[in-house]
């Protein structure tokens, strides 16, 4: 089956960073991008972002699958925003500068277009890095690093368990629903709705009471296996910090240093070029 | 009952991998274009009245993450967070049933269906847009609304396949007491 969260083997110096840092690195670098609204920040993170993309030598078409979907809902979102709210940003930055008008109340104003500019580019700040995490770590890393960080072993061990369960379920999913259409049952758009959500209960009950004895069995072996006998449990993928991954988890505090100190020079989230 | 902690785990685990695929590869179309109806909250809910408000919270939790990671626009968090709340609040519900005894009568599927509302109503009425202004600045009326379709599409969905799930389970297990003693 496919690899779905896409993991990259490719040696490079972000594969060599350890699954514990690349995640911290990841919430630092979020939050950053989250935080403020300051488009100058902005405008640096994606330039970084990029750069750190090349570092790694993943390949445009690696992510290209995934970057169809990020693009659509980047897309969507702008749309949204701009119908639901055409006059978001003067509200936001307190002036109005006509540009145009679309009629009624969609009067495209400079200020919603900055809006809109500073939304676009908090996805490209953020994007390129998600795809850099998803793409660079290995999914067995994933539970080590987290216990790394301070999650609780047992609910890394959930995580765990969900990746290593995420292709048998699936495989399952697609065996039991071949099995039921063959039996007659229709999940298209020619049904009602009623009949669409009937249908996909009937696949649905077989793969989660077969799941639940799954999950007895699993428990059994585990607890027979003596699993939350002790307070520590290490991990076959741990590995240790190394001087780089101490500076990349330095640089991307760093980063949200700035964007709080900016939100604290702008007097609020947003830096408005308008007075 | 020491079994019961390592039995959370593994439920949590499975719950989250079942919660991924649901909501990654069981898509229902629906009628409005580009959007489909996401099962996994039917299951979700499911999850919640056998095994609890932590045990919900974590799947709603790393299920939903995952599902972000997968598709790589990066980890929507208010909505992440809502799948948790929601996990939490419909967990309550495990009280006052017993599942895993086999019972799940009319009176019970009252109360499952009243739960899942209100959990529903509190999680995208409420927990999901409040988020979206705060963490993203984003227009009020447009979260709003959103937050209302996926919550009235989550509240059909679980009405249909959570309160389909649990009847199933229920005449799958033994009931208690189901088993008298010869004399």
């Amino acid at each position: 089956m496919r690899n779905i969260f896409n993991y990259v083997d490719r040696p490079s110096p972000i594969h060599r960073l350890t699954g514990a840092t690349k995640l911290v690195c990841l919430l630092l670098w979020s939050f950053a991008a989250m935080l403020t609204y300051d488009t100058r920040l902005l405008a640096v993170l994606p330039v970084l972002s990029l750069g750190m993309f090349m570092l790694s030598r993943i390949r445009l078409k690696d992510v290209s699958f995934m970057l169809g979907f990020t693009v659509v809902f980047m897309v969507l979102n702008n749309v949204l925003v701009f119908l639901f709210a055409p006059q978001h940003g003067v509200s936001l930055y307190g002036t109005r500068h006509k540009l145009f008008s679309l009629g009624g109340n969609y009067v495209v104003t400079a200020e919603q277009l900055f809006y809109h500019l500073n939304l676009v580019l908090k996805y490209l700040a953020t994007i390129p890095i998600v795809l850099l995490f998803v793409c660079t770590t290995n999914p067995s890393e994933f539970a080590a690093s987290l216990n790394r960080i301070g999650v609780k072993y047992s609910v890394a061990c959930a995580v765990a368990l969900a990746l290593r369960y995420i292709p048998d379920i699936q495989r399952e999913y697609h065996d039991i629903s071949r099995a039921q259409q063959a039996r007659g049952i229709e999940m298209s758009r020619k049904q009602s709705l009623v009949k669409r959500l009937r249908s996909a209960g009937a696949i649905l009950i077989p793969l989660i009471l077969s799941s639940m004895d799954r999950i007895e069995t699993i428990s059994n072996a585990m607890s027979l296996r003596g699993f939350g006998k002790n307070k520590k449990r290490t991990w076959y993928m741990g590995r240790r910090f190394t001087a780089a991954d101490f500076a990349a988890m330095a640089f991307c505090a760093l980063l949200l240093a700035a964007s709080l100190w900016l939100n604290r020079v702008n007097g609020g989230r947003f830096w408005n070029p308008f007075q | 009952m020491k079994n019961n902690s390592v039995k959370t785990i593994v439920a949590i685990g499975i719950g989250a991998a079942l919660f991924f695929v649901l909501g990654r590869f069981v898509a229902i179309p629906s009628p409005v274009p580009n959007t489909n109806i996401s099962t996994q909250y039917g299951l979700l809910a499911f999850m919640c009245a056998l095994f609890g408000p932590i045990a919900g919270a974590l799947i709603g939790l790393i299920g939903h993450a995952l599902i972000d990671f997968s598709y790589g626009w990066g980890i929507w968090w208010s909505w992440v967070v809502a799948s948790a709340v929601f996990g939490i609040l419909m967990g309550l519900v495990s009280r006052r049933l017993h599942l895993a005894d086999g019972e799940f009568g009319k009176k019970d599927i009252v109360t499952f269906n009243l739960f899942q509302l209100a959990a529903h109503a509190i999680a995208w009425g409420i927990v999901a847009p409040v988020l979206d202004i705060v963490m993203y600045a984003e227009p009020a009326n447009k979260v709003f609304l959103q937050g209302a379709v996926g919550g009235l599409a989550n509240i059909v969905t679980t009405a249909v396949i959570g309160t389909l799930l649990c009847v199933a389970y229920a005449k799958a297990r033994p009931k208690k007491g189901s088993l008298k003693e010869e004399r």
